[in-house]
């Protein structure tokens, strides 16, 4: 039988079966068609995110806090890496033997890693934070699971407790809390950055995709300060406070030429490396963010003020006998009772009455502005935290009697930073310069807040009171000449004055030819039955200026003669 | 016609293994580079704890002691002091 001639395929069927075979396969291709189109050309973003995930990874880039430099480029503080462990409880199911090796690694008790470790309810629990990274090396050698390493920051100070209070010091997390890094936070702080690279099979990067966020390291921060005057002052201090067995003490250390903070000293300290025994009064920042009523060493600052006024000059006479002087039932008493002073030994014996008399004849007004002037009463703008303004009330409601006290310190309260600051007036000539806690390149620019020479004529006052006839013999210096004023108060207590307890204080400068450095030293409640300024106070202050002076190469303006000191209870008492 | 195609093909072929390897070897340059900058980092850690290593034996407490107690220095009197200026000096 002839194929062709099959009777099959005279089979006809009809058109329309093949003809909706076509359109099935070709609706069939145009579906795929756009779906291929959509999935790749419209909505790509989801297939691309997941493709990415595979060999894309977002890498942290870590970033250093700034370093905390002194004035000569001394490392004052620096951020290292740490790492800290941290567990998922759920997961970390380490063996008898991997558990007492890791509590003897991060010297913990074994139970309390347990106690962590069973608290299931958390994902999340750190083991111990800020470990060395040998000590985490070692850690991980373990190979516990469900045992993850962190890196951080921690910060180390190596001068411990001698700068405390101006550094501060930084939390947990590298962020400022106190002092200079608290008030440099911004400057310091590194931003960390971030960046997508391709990851391979082993982990190896083999591609940088791009860089998300660039990690900016902070900045490093030159402070004004002077680490071997910081030294000096900080251990003078010390063992002031210990010999006279005081409460507290403070020292600041100014350059007058460029307002600079060379030292800036406080006890009680703490050593920041170590803050777990921490107390709040070692904390306190004295000299900066407490007041205190500063006695004797404001009577220049009113003198300064009669004599621009013209009202007297340093050679008129002002009878200070019989010693007391009544105003409005309350009465003011000199320790030494002498029958007569010129206004230059009123600063020079420190004479309670001479200064009131002094002052009743200056307005309020002045007297006010004169303090204001100096910086008593306003923040003194280091930018440190807390910075004291202290207190200087309103002239119009001054009484005839608190004026007269206030000429020599007592109804007014400054911080020490400001009693330095002022004493640089009579320094510079009569400007007041803006302090800086950071390193000053260009001299700024202080304000004249009194004439040259009524300065000049102040200056020489505080000289004679720093010689043998003056109250403050043991603030001579070999070599050098010094100025400056003693001051002993009586602590209020309840809004009282306490019969038994004193601050005493000595603020000064030298060389006397050519100022360049002031020094404020106070001592808070002595109690070896020593209490006067003359003799808590200038001898710090004498050894804290000898040393700053030295390490400074200032020439000496005055012969290499051992000091003078007069015989042994022939001191002149300052009035108190 | 044919050959010129034929041509064609061999040179992408030779293109193709060229890109293969160039980008083989960026990636391992790359992976190198990497690793030079993770060492930098890591050097860079090094020196800041060299750093405070070098401040903390050099805390002015410890130099002062080993000054006075083991090289027992002091600071001299007044009297067997003596200043010299420049200007006399010159002279």
């Amino acid at each position: 039988m002839n194929f062709a001639a099959s009777p099959v395929l005279e089979l006809t069927l009809p058109v329309w079966r093949s003809r909706f075979l076509l359109y099935v396969f070709v609706a069939g291709f145009v579906l795929l068609l756009g779906r291929a189109v959509y999935l790749q050309g419209l909505n790509n973003d989801f297939l691309q995110a997941k493709g990415e995930s595979r060999y894309s990874r977002v890498m942290e880039v870590p970033a250093n806090r700034g370093r905390v430099l002194d004035r000569n480029g001394e490392a004052l503080a620096i951020s290292t890496p740490v790492k800290s462990i941290w567990a998922i409880p759920g997961e970390a199911h380490p063996g008898a033997r991997q558990l007492a090796r890791l509590a003897a690694l991060l010297e913990m008790p074994q139970a309390e890693i347990g106690k962590r470790l069973a608290d299931t309810g958390r994902d999340f629990v750190f083991l111990k934070r800020q470990i060395s990274p040998e000590v985490a090396e070692r850690v991980a050698s373990l190979h516990i699971s469900g045992l993850f390493q962190n890196r951080e920051y921690r910060r180390y100070y190596p001068s411990g407790d001698v700068m405390a209070h101006v550094l501060g010091f930084t939390g947990a997390d590298d962020i400022g809390q106190e002092g200079v890094e608290l008030a440099y936070q911004d400057r310091l702080a590194g931003k960390p950055g971030s960046r997508r690279v391709i990851k391979d099979r082993l982990g190896q990067t083999v591609e940088d995709i791009e860089s998300i966020k660039a990690a900016q390291d902070g900045k490093d921060l030159t402070l004004a300060l002077d680490a071997r005057i910081q030294n000096l002052a900080f251990s003078q201090l010390k063992a002031a406070v210990a010999q006279n067995r005081a409460m507290a003490g403070g020292v600041v250390v100014l350059d007058i030429e460029s307002g600079e903070v060379l030292a800036l000293a406080n006890f009680p300290t703490y050593n920041p490396n170590n803050r777990s025994k921490l107390v709040g009064t070692q904390l306190r920042n004295r000299a900066v963010t407490d007041t205190f009523e500063p006695g004797s060493t404001l009577k220049p600052f009113t003198i300064a003020l009669a004599l621009e006024a013209g009202r007297v000059r340093p050679e008129s006479v002002i009878q200070t006998a019989p010693g007391t002087l009544s105003i409005g039932g309350a009465t003011i008493r000199d320790a030494h009772v002498e029958r007569s002073l010129t206004v230059a030994q009123v600063i020079q014996k420190s004479s309670n009455v001479g200064a009131a008399k002094i002052a009743l004849g200056l307005s309020p007004e002045s007297m006010w502005e004169m303090f204001r002037d100096v910086g008593f009463g306003s923040a003194p703008g280091l930018g440190f935290p807390g910075e004291a303004a202290g207190k200087v009330r309103p002239y119009r409601s001054w009484r005839p009697i608190e004026q007269a006290t206030m000429s020599y310190g007592h109804g007014i309260a400054v911080s020490l930073v400001q009693l330095a600051r002022a004493y640089s007036v009579f320094a510079r000539d009569g400007e007041l310069v803006p302090l800086s806690l950071v390193r000053v390149d260009a001299p700024p620019v202080g304000r004249r807040v009194m004439a040259p020479k009524t300065a000049a004529a102040v200056r020489a006052m505080l000289e004679l009171a720093v010689n043998r006839d003056g109250t403050a013999p043991r603030a001579q210096i070999v070599g050098y000449r010094v100025a400056g004023k003693t001051g002993t108060a009586h602590k209020q207590e309840n809004g009282a004055y306490a019969a038994d307890k004193y601050v005493s204080s000595f603020v000064g400068f030298a060389p006397a030819s050519h100022p360049r450095l002031v020094v404020a030293v106070m001592i808070d409640e002595p109690s070896t039955g020593r209490y006067y300024g003359g003799t808590v106070a200038a001898p710090v202050f004498a050894q804290i200026m000898a040393g700053a002076l030295r390490a400074l190469d200032v020439a000496p303006d005055r012969p290499m003669q051992p000091i003078e000191l007069p015989p042994e209870g022939q001191e002149v008492k300052e009035s108190v | 016609m044919v050959r010129l195609n034929l041509l064609l093909l061999v040179v992408l072929a030779a293109c193709a293994l060229g890109l293969v390897t160039s980008q083989h070897r960026a990636r391992t340059i790359f992976a190198e580079l990497e690793q030079e900058q993770e060492r930098s980092r890591q050097l860079g850690v090094e020196y800041g704890q060299l750093q405070l290593e070098a401040s903390t034996w050099a805390v002015h407490a410890r130099v002062e002691r080993i000054a006075s107690r083991q090289l027992h220095m002091r600071v001299p009197e007044a009297k067997r002091l003596q200043i010299a200026r420049p200007e006399e000096a010159a002279r």
